[in-house]
């Protein structure tokens, strides 16, 4: 599990070492001795309700900062980037799903999948398609949202909704795709839909994946599963 | 532009509140800009009540009184000029021309001015504008009479008609010239000025007038009056008279000249500068109404932080995701501060716009009504100054509501996104 820069070749996508955090002083919610997840490698984050997992999202795309320890994610050191360079790689490297906020409700479908390329001039290089709309077409297409681009997000289903979140997430092929209890807000059927588009369309980036959920139910749709409460010393603590 | 772009969404998806917060911005820079041009319409006006007249003579007495007698038709001057007096400065070197004003009759409650046709050539108000007649001629011979155009319309006098004066300035005189009646032929064009609230006759009128009287007391009942020779009749004193120079360098020292002028105790005022000295006690008022109405702006602009600032709990998430995307906390303070800045400046447009269109559309009845120019208000350096105050105000209380989404934002982490 330990991480030497020299002898591996392929560098780990995250990499979290001794990080201890806390909202309030005296209130730890994480302490992760060690946390490795190699580049292009799709996996399941779980933990009870409360247990962290959020916040370690939070830490590895740098919106938040850990009070103590190593945070690298694709190869950077998180404590060494100011913060608005860890704003720029978060917009440019990493794409996010929330539980059922995605999108902004002032901007259409369009407009909210474009927004990072929009952003980010460099994702924007990294797109298939010849222009930006073409590609924002071409993946609204994959996902079945093709009508739904000039629409306005407040008119759509809450599936819909998530799968716009999709789009917006891999357009521009970053590196890192996190997504946050995506599906808690669908039906079962829902959310096995939503699940094989993901781990598609997240293949076809060739990114990095890291699904948070409580559900222990989806862990098949992924290649590897980590269970947050046994790598958080806090929770190991609290029940000792 | 992406922020301007995002902001402008942003408050186009909040209509409602955004309308109304532009509106009450909008009313608060009218009624800001609107008091300031009155205001400023109001002091055009005061300064221009009397243009290009370098001094105004009286006997001795204080300046104020005698510019309100003689300009505003208020009070009384205390004395008399001899007419000796007045021919001596009419005819002096440095002396261009004179006008000759006599007062003590009046009209019901308007006053009688008897002057002479230096009057209708020489008088002049906001800066260039000369006496005209909307009707009829000036007065040439004794009993003729012109009437101020307001006088004309309050009174519904025509050309022609025959009226009688009052002795003495009130309405309802008891002494009244009834024996002497006075024909109308000529009503003086509008001015806004007091002009246009007096009757004008000639200095040999007045006299005739006043024909057998004795130290101001008419001939007792009975008393035979003596018979009007007009050939008789002369000029012994006025009230007082303007003076315009015939180069202006010489105005300060042909003041000094005539307030130590030995034969006489005399006061020259330059009106300019005691009109000025008039405005400045006139000006509290105003100041009063500013106050009030940055108030108001200050109220305006508290709507739009408080509309800011309720709206930002509902935007939580909508920040977290904004900052999954990868806007930088600056960048969302400055959407907020843009948000802001966008509200001001629509504000500050409409409301600046209404206030030119109202002057626009009413400016003939608050020239005719409240003698204000307005048609010499412009845009001036004080309503750009007041916009931009209105603008920074904004971007400045907007600060408050983009500080609160930075310390939300922080304090959250992603955990308000779900
Ligand atoms: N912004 C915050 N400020 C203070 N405490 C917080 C904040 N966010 C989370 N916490 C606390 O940190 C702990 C971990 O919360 P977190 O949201 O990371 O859990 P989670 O595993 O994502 O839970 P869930 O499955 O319900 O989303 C909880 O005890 C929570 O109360
Ligand atoms: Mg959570």
């Amino acid at each position: 599990m330990s991480y030497s820069p020299m002898s591996n070749n392929v560098m780990p996508a995250i990499l979290l070492k001794d990080v201890s955090f806390y909202y309030r002083q005296g209130e730890p919610v994480l302490k992760i001795d060690s946390l490795e997840i190699s580049s292009g490698r799709s996996v399941f984050l779980h933990g009870p309700s409360g247990s962290g997992k959020t916040t370690l999202l939070s830490l590895i795309s740098g919106v938040l900062v850990p009070q103590g320890g190593e945070v690298r994610v694709l190869g950077q050191d998180l404590r060494k980037l100011s913060a608005s360079a860890r704003d720029t790689m978060r917009g440019r490297d990493i794409g996010y799903i929330f539980q059922s906020f995605n999108l902004i409700p002032y901007l259409s479908v369009g407009e909210n999948i474009m927004l990072s390329c929009m952003l980010h001039e460099e994702r924007g290089r990294r797109i298939r398609a010849a222009t930006l709309s073409e590609e924002a077409h071409r993946i609204a297409d994959r996902l079945g949202i093709r009508s739904k681009l000039n629409t306005s997000v407040r008119q759509l289903s809450m599936g819909q909704q998530q799968r716009v979140a999709i789009a917006r997430a891999i357009i521009g092929s970053p590196p890192l795709v996190i997504a946050d209890e995506p599906t808690s807000s669908l039906d079962h059927e829902r959310r096995d839909d939503f699940l094989s588009l993901l781990t598609e369309m997240v293949a076809e980036t060739q990114s990095t994946l890291l699904f948070v959920s409580h559900d222990l139910t989806l862990v098949r749709h992924f290649q590897e599963s980590l269970s947050l409460p046994s790598i958080n010393r806090c929770v190991q603590e609290e029940k000792a | 532009m992406m922020l301007i772009l995002l902001a402008w969404k942003s408050l186009r998806s909040r209509a409602l509140t955004t309308t109304l917060t532009i509106f009450s911005i909008a009313l608060s820079v009218t009624l800001l800009t609107g008091v300031d041009r009155l205001r400023y319409a109001a002091q055009e006006g005061f300064a221009g009540t009397l243009s290009h007249t370098d001094l105004i003579v009286g006997a001795r007495g204080g300046d104020l009184p005698l510019l309100l007698s003689t300009v505003f038709h208020l009070g009384n001057a205390s004395n008399e000029i001899s007419s000796d007096t007045y021919q001596y400065f009419a005819h002096h070197p440095a002396v261009a021309w004179t006008i000759p004003i006599s007062m003590g009759d009046s009209h019901r409650g308007y006053r009688v001015v008897a002057t002479d046709e230096n009057f209708y050539r020489y008088y002049q108000y906001r800066s260039n504008h000369h006496l005209g007649f909307a009707q009829g001629r000036e007065p040439s011979s004794l009993f003729e009479i012109a009437l101020g155009a307001q006088v004309a319309s309050s009174l519904n006098y025509h050309l022609g008609q025959q009226i009688t004066l009052a002795h003495g300035i009130e309405e309802h005189s008891i002494l009244n010239h009834t024996n002497v009646p006075f024909t109308v032929v000529g009503i003086l064009a509008p001015t806004a000025t007091p002009v246009d609230r007096a009757l004008y006759m000639t200095l040999l009128g007045d006299e005739a007038m006043h024909y057998g009287w004795e130290d101001g007391t008419p001939p007792a009942i009975g008393e035979s009056l003596p018979k009007l020779d007009p050939r008789k009749l002369k000029v012994t004193a006025i009230t007082s008279f303007l003076l315009g120079t015939k180069s202006r360098i010489s105005t300060l020292s042909l003041q000094r000249e005539i307030n130590s002028y030995k034969p006489e105790p005399l006061t020259a005022i330059i009106p300019a500068f005691t009109l000025q000295e008039l405005w400045s006690i006139l000006d509290y008022a105003d100041q009063g109404l500013s106050i009030v109405s940055i108030a108001v702006l200050v109220t305006g602009l508290l709507s739009m932080l408080i509309a800011l600032y309720t709206s930002l709990n509902e935007r939580r998430k909508e920040i977290a995701v904004l900052r999954v995307v990868g806007l930088r906390m600056r960048q969302i303070i400055l959407l907020i501060l843009t948000e802001a800045m966008l509200i001001a400046i629509a504000g500050t447009v409409f409301g600046i716009a209404a206030t030119y269109i109202l002057l626009f559309l009413m400016r003939n009845i608050i020239e005719s009504r409240l003698g204000l120019p307005i048609s010499l208000v412009g845009l001036s350096v004080r309503v750009e100054i007041y916009a931009l105050a209105t603008v920074l105000g904004a971007v400045i209380l907007g600060g408050v509501p983009a500080w609160r989404a930075y310390r939300n934002s922080l304090a959250d982490g992603l955990n308000s996104g779900s």
